[in-house]
């Protein structure tokens, strides 16, 4: 949570909203807010602590334990038109990297941008060369990618 | 997203445009089919909710579809004072 909180600049920039979700109450994100993020943040949590008691959220997003009444790390991107691009889900001993969500937006955002003109091959990132699906490139990626470009 | 009244009860999330998954329907495939409890999946619409939260010293009501039109990462997490 305060891992990315420090690095929001970065999806400022690239126009991505965040909102957190565990089944702990509003009243609770308050107080963990302010005895411990403060600590580890600039200024705090600064976007929505979404509040999740019944894990109604969780179930329909296929993150909620229901032995344990908590949500799994999970996480989804979501486009301009409501649509989910990506997700990961987590069992609890691991974290996430942010970087590679960053990776991962920024190559949605590219064939977003191309309108699907464009595909972002393995361990794409921006300046990367992209791919043109289409039927000269069937049987022939070879040509232009190779694995060492991962 | 005005601020709600602030009282005992325990508000929760609610998820919009289908029916809400309860607890008897949880433990097995719902009856009624994808049309009415569509799960996630990539490439599918996200599905809409309406939620409490807290945001910069105020509770808030936060509803997924406000945000349409712009780029969205839902972070789900185990829980307020873990470690990871």
């Amino acid at each position: 949570m305060s891992a990315v909180a420090g690095k929001k600049d970065q999806l400022d920039e690239l126009g991505v909203e965040i909102l957190s979700v565990s089944t702990d109450s509003a009243f609770v994100h308050k107080i963990w807010e302010e005895v411990e993020l403060k600590k580890m943040t600039k200024d705090g949590i600064p976007w929505p602590m979404v509040s999740d008691g019944a894990g109604n959220l969780g179930r329909v997003y296929g993150v909620y334990d229901e032995a344990n009444g908590v949500n799994i790390r999970g996480r989804f991107l979501i486009d301009p038109d409501g649509v989910v691009q990506a997700m990961e889900v987590l069992t609890p001993p691991v974290g996430r990297k942010f970087a590679e969500t960053i990776r991962q937006i920024h190559a949605f955002q590219h064939v977003r941008k191309t309108k699907g003109a464009e595909a972002c091959p393995a361990g794409w990132e921006p300046g990367k060369k992209t791919l043109k699906p289409g039927p000269d490139l069937v049987g022939r990626v070879w040509e232009v990618w190779q694995p060492e470009d991962e | 997203m005005p601020d709600e009244p602030v009282g005992c009860a325990r508000p929760t999330g609610t998820v919009l445009g289908q029916d809400a998954p309860s607890e008897e329907k949880s433990e097995e495939q719902p009856k009624t089919g994808v049309e009415s409890m569509a799960m996630v999946k990539v490439g599918g619409k996200a599905p809409d909710f309406e939620a409490p939260a807290y945001h910069k010293g105020e509770f808030i009501t936060v509803k997924l579809s406000d945000y349409l039109g712009k780029w969205v990462l839902i972070c789900f997490y185990p829980g307020d004072f873990t470690f990871v």
